[in-house]
């Protein structure tokens, strides 16, 4: 997954989403559509080209205290309207390591 | 941009001059390090004091046979991320034996002021109104320090013999 | 162990105050995050996919039973119970909140432990060899040298805003476990004719987008003039490294592009002007650093007890007791190496409980003192002979006895895209697959010392480039493809491993590996030839022709 952190120019091929990580605690967090940010990705805002999603990020960033690193990402909406992940990346931040963790082992 | 020199904000009395500013008739100057190399006679010839804007990527050496002219030299920080400047303010202080005032400019925040005061500046222009007022706290946030560098202060390996010696006298 | 006195103390404390106002400053909107990000990044607090990431330091991989108690706590009470062991001997936290980062750096300030400059672009941790003080053989103890080096650029006024991090690894031993050949600064301890301490100096190894072995830079530096002299190298770095690429701004790309002989007599100009200053260290600094490491009282003991021959008789014990239990300097002594891999597991990771647990052995059968080496591993330095067959139970107990030290599936891998935000492609998955495959331990054996290392981007965090099967996950149109090289080594040897061919995909990569292997032990000349060395003698062709044969 090419990192979005080297997300220059705003480009998008579907349906996406502008997500980030909240400043105090670091979670994950998307860009809702009340101009705040969610933890939970059916909250977030979908943008649907680059103009939508241009201005979507600028909101993002302008929200520096709330949370960083804002960058576009892709989702896929299934039949049912649900939003999913659009890549592998996202999906490892929504549901977290692929792997387990060690603790359970 | 406040100015804090001598640990106070101050009124800065040094005017910035660009290449082509005309000269003003008196006042002290800073001026960029090309035009203060071709005007040089010039420059000083006038009233007022004279510094130096000097470049981070320009060999400090260069500056080295005008410092006993010069009243200010002021270094650059591009970003906060670009540490040239402190080996330059290095240089000056400790290899040329600059004794005049000694200026951060570009991205000063508060949190590099211990690291610029090792270095050997004595003035800053501090981006932000509160960075400048809190200097004197931050400036002594640090008792310890491990390396010896021209601002005199007792390095921890240096502390740690004095005390070894002074508990070998008692013993 | 080094004992910080009243001195380092209060500089940690007053690091850890700092740190606190400003991650205050930042919570307030004060600072922005382009402004926070280089201070938080010198404190070890990274931004990664789930969470912050912290990384603390534990300089030149010595830590005390008390201080990973510590690292236990902080695991416990501000993450999710576990920790991350890294290649540079620091452990990393997955999950912290900014918010609470500033009373984890105070709890661990409590025991001397920080996370200064474990990040940035800065003088990193400085690493050595885990077996120093004990290895059998060794010149003299590198941490002496690793501890005044610490010192020395921890907040260092001039270099703590280098082009790029700096990364300087010390070993004192003819078999270099430090891999100071790629490192940014490479110092290998010798003596002179006169007996006197010092160190040849290599300068520009490292990995990443472009690898470089370390070149040497002066064969003998005095001891005395070792400050002076890597202050000049940072000096020529500082000034000429370039600023205008991440990719090319570490001391590497300057090195390559001057050339090492231009370089050094840049370097060599500046030390001219600054070695005979306050830098130069008399033997009484040194001494009074060497005061401050303890050396554990240990007894004489036989070179066999009889704990040691009734144990023989249990296989468990003896596979565990031949892979990873090495020779001690002193008689009736070992130096036990605790793997990190279990099968199946994530290389690296401890939980909160095995720290705690091994914490206490240590403080049974090692005098308190455990070791973290670059391979992820953890070592107790100084185990009584005697106390081997109760310290392997114990071990066993908490799955911390797996004898696979340096086996195929002691493999070093990055976190990878399961936790970095850089990462192109899983590791860790990768990792537990291969540690399945190989899991028998008569196979394993078979095959002998083979090092496979994994990164899951570019930036080269497993070490892909020396590991003697190196994997390296990209992108390609949206999924994960791996490329395989061999033949690469990150010893006294160094070098870099060579592409076998095409990237292969996420589901292939442990088959290819197999191949590999099999490959391997088809043609090796006898079973002492080992996977390296095989690659030596033969290249890259027929282990490329086995692979891809089929493919």
């Amino acid at each position: 997954m090419t990192s979005p952190l080297e997300q220059k120019k705003i480009k998008i091929a579907g349906p996406s989403v502008v997500t980030a990580n909240r400043t105090w605690d670091g979670i994950v967090v998307y860009r809702t559509a009340a101009n705040g940010w969610s933890a939970d990705l059916s909250d977030a805002a979908i943008v649907r080209n680059s103009d939508e999603a241009k201005a979507l990020l600028a909101e993002s960033v302008a929200d520096d205290v709330g949370a960083i690193g804002p960058y576009i990402a892709p989702v896929q909406i299934g039949a049912d309207g649900k939003v999913q992940p659009g890549n592998l990346r996202e999906q490892i931040r929504r549901t977290g390591v692929t792997i387990g963790s060690p603790v359970q082992v | 941009m406040p100015l804090v020199n001598g640990g106070k904000i101050v009124d800065d009395s040094f005017a910035k001059l660009a290449v082509d500013t005309p000269l003003p008739a008196g006042g002290d100057i800073l001026v960029p390090a090309e035009r203060f190399l071709s005007e040089r006679e010039a420059l000083l010839a006038r009233g007022g004091k004279v510094g130096v804007i000097w470049p981070n990527n320009r060999d400090i050496s260069e500056l080295a046979p005008h410092l006993e002219k010069l009243a200010a030299v002021a270094l650059v920080f591009p970003t906060f991320r670009d540490g040239r400047a402190y080996s330059q303010a290095r240089l000056l202080r400790e290899r040329y034996n600059y004794r005049g005032e000694l200026r951060a400019t570009g991205q000063v925040l508060r949190d590099q002021f211990v690291f610029m005061l090792r270095a050997g500046f004595d003035s800053f222009e501090v981006k932000k109104q509160a960075d400048a007022e809190a200097f004197m706290q931050t400036a002594k946030r640090y008792s310890v320090f491990y390396q010896p560098t021209g601002d005199g202060r007792v390095t921890a390996l240096h502390r740690r013999m004095q005390l070894r010696h002074s508990e070998g006298v008692g013993t | 162990m080094y004992a910080y006195d009243e001195i380092d103390r209060t500089l940690v404390n007053e690091r850890v105050s700092e740190f606190r106002d400003q991650v205050k400053r930042r919570l307030s909107g004060e600072l922005t995050e382009d402004e926070f990000k280089m201070l938080r990044l010198q404190n070890g607090v990274y931004l990664q996919l789930h969470a912050y990431m912290f990384r603390v330091a534990i300089p030149y991989g010595t830590l005390a039973s008390n201080q990973l108690r510590q690292l236990a706590h902080v695991a416990r009470k501000y993450d999710r119970g576990y920790g991350h062991f890294t290649t540079r001997q620091n452990i990393q936290f997955n999950w912290i909140k900014l918010a609470e980062l500033p009373d984890a750096l105070a709890d661990l300030a409590e025991v001397g432990i920080h996370a200064m400059q474990t990040s940035g672009n800065n003088m990193r941790n400085v690493t050595s060899d885990q077996w120093a003080g004990v290895a059998p053989g060794e010149i003299e103890d590198p941490r002496i040298w690793s501890e005044l080096i610490r010192q020395h650029t921890t907040l260092h006024p001039e270099f703590s805003f280098l082009p790029r991090k700096f990364k300087i690894a010390i070993t004192a031993s003819d078999h270099d476990r430090a891999a100071i050949k790629i490192h940014d600064i490479g110092l290998r301890l010798i003596k002179n004719e006169k007996g006197e301490t010092g160190f040849e100096v290599l300068v520009g190894g490292g990995l990443g987008r472009t690898p470089f072995i370390a070149k040497t830079i002066k064969h003998f530096v005095h001891g005395r003039d070792i400050l002076s002299y890597i202050e000049a190298i940072l000096r020529v770095y500082n000034q000429y490294g370039r600023r205008d690429n991440i990719y090319k701004a570490r001391i590497k790309i300057l090195v390559h592009e001057l050339g090492i002989e231009k370089f050094s007599r840049e370097v060599e100009d500046e030390w001219q002007h600054i070695r005979n200053s306050s830098l130069q260290i008399d033997d009484e600094v040194i001494e009074d650093i060497r005061s401050r490491f303890t050396y554990p009282a240990y007894e004489k003991l036989p070179h066999m007890p009889d704990e040691l021959r009734q144990a023989a008789a249990d296989p468990g014990f003896e596979a565990w007791r031949k892979n990873s239990v090495a020779p001690h300097k002193n008689q009736g002594y070992s130096i036990v190496t605790i793997s990190l891999k279990p099968i199946g597991a994530p290389p690296g990771d401890a939980t909160a409980e095995q720290m705690d647990a091994l914490a206490d052995l240590a403080d049974k059968y090692s005098f308190g003192e455990i070791r973290v080496g670059h391979e992820q591993n953890l070592a107790l330095p100084h185990v009584a002979k005697r106390d081997l067959p109760a310290l392997w139970k114990a071990l066993d107990k908490l799955g911390l006895a797996t004898p696979n030290v340096n086996l195929i599936t002691d493999i070093i891998a990055c976190p990878g895209l399961d936790y970095c935000s850089l990462a192109n492609a899983r590791s860790i998955p990768i990792a537990q697959e291969l540690t399945r495959r190989f899991s028998n331990h008569e196979l394993a054996n078979l095959i002998g010392r083979l090092h496979i290392n994994i990164s899951g981007c570019i930036n080269a965090c497993g070490h892909h480039h020396v590991g003697h099967i190196g994997i390296l996950g990209v992108e390609k149109n949206g999924e994960e493809v791996y490329q395989i090289t061999i033949g690469g080594r990150a010893d006294e040897n160094a070098a870099l491993g060579n592409l076998i061919g095409p990237g292969v995909k996420f589901d292939e990569v442990a088959d290819v590996v197999e191949d590999i292997v099999e490959a391997y032990l088809a043609l090796r000349e006898r079973p002492e030839e080992l996977f390296m060395d095989t690659v030596k003698r033969l290249g890259v062709e027929p282990f490329k022709e086995r692979v891809y044969a089929t493919r």
